[in-house]
């Protein structure tokens, strides 16, 4: 048998969707309160783990692949990256808030302000999320002291 | 401020009865205790954004540890320490001990931060400034990602690189065998 019993399986189905939630709500406000990308992100991860745990390794697996977050991973550092050399471009230095200091100012305490803040949260919400999720489905796949060749 | 005393003598003794109990569960949820125990010191020290932080990673890591404890069929320790690890670690932590109250003699009290003695600190740049200078009305998002971006990097690189690190040693079936060699 796959999982745990239907009571779990059940409550973990209702809750997984308001943790999800609230990991995006942590991230995307991550420049008004308190959280940000790392916090967000590593609520993210567990969403998927209280999945991993409640229906075992192979439902998640069917949802979010290894190598779908192998590339997400890489995309969220590829778009870190890419803020930073944008601000390079347009700012004049690595790393500038070019947005909030050329283009787009908007007014303090509203959700589209402070440039690049956001999309940063974005971009290391997404890497953190994914990396995490990595780490856990490797080590949920690693059995120390089987043989490698007679597992599949 | 009574109460920072009772978290750390909660602290203290769970870190204690993690290191001496004889249960391997016991003791990793008494390093969930501790986790806990600082998550509600950082929120009592009105740090939000480290308590959260805190304790969303303390609850996976509880479960991670949780899940290698309980699938293992040994959770009991055997065996004594050794006379001579346990005198040297006792002499290290006297002389840290020692030497610490004297370093801890000269700091600033506690919620008097030196930083704030220098009007021209960069701390306190980043209080005053930081609202007009990159617009986030959160100070901690403002600080780690527009003013010290440099430092966010260098850790999104190190949690990289400890991905790629993970996923090649534990997967599950070698790329090569173990008699072949490079062509």
């Amino acid at each position: 048998m796959k999982g745990m019993t239907v009571i779990v399986k059940t409550i973990a189905s209702w809750v997984k969707v308001l943790i999800f939630l609230f990991g995006i709500y942590i991230i995307v406000f991550g420049h008004l309160t308190p959280g940000g990308g790392f916090a967000g992100g590593v609520i993210l991860a567990s969403s998927y783990v209280l999945l991993m745990l409640a229906f075992g390794r192979e439902f998640v697996e069917e949802n979010l692949s290894r190598t779908a977050a192998s590339r997400l991973d890489c995309l969220g550092a590829f778009l870190f990256i890419l803020i930073a050399i944008l601000g390079l471009v347009f700012g004049g230095s690595f790393f500038v808030n070019f947005l909030y200091q050329k283009y787009l100012p908007g007014e303090a305490l509203n959700l589209i302000s402070a440039g690049t803040i956001p999309l940063s949260n974005l971009a290391i919400g997404l890497k953190v999320a994914a990396s995490l999720f990595l780490v856990i489905f490797a080590l949920s796949t690693f059995r120390p002291g089987k043989s490698t060749d007679k597992e599949e | 401020m009574s109460i920072f005393f009772v978290l750390m003598l909660f602290i203290i003794i769970a870190a204690i009865i993690a290191v001496e109990t004889r249960n391997l569960l016991s003791s990793v949820i008494c390093i969930g205790a501790i986790g806990f125990g600082a998550s509600l010191m950082f929120l009592f020290l009105c740090a939000p954004d480290i308590a959260i932080t805190q304790i969303v990673v303390e609850v996976l890591g509880l479960i991670l540890l949780i899940r290698a404890t309980i699938s293992r069929d040994l959770t009991f320790i055997a065996g004594d320490r050794e006379f001579f690890g346990v005198v040297v670690s006792v002499v290290i932590v006297l002389v840290i001990a020692l030497v610490g109250i004297e370093v801890f003699e000269t700091l600033p009290d506690f919620g008097t931060p030196i930083f704030a003695q220098v009007p021209d600190a960069a701390s306190q740049t980043y209080i005053r400034e930081g609202l007009q200078k990159t617009g986030a009305a959160n100070l901690v998002a403002s600080v780690i990602l527009d003013f010290r971006a440099y430092d966010t990097l260098g850790e999104a690189t190190v949690l990289f690189t400890s991905i790629i690190g993970a996923t090649v040693i534990l997967r599950k079936r070698p790329k090569k065998l173990l008699g072949e060699v490079d062509e």
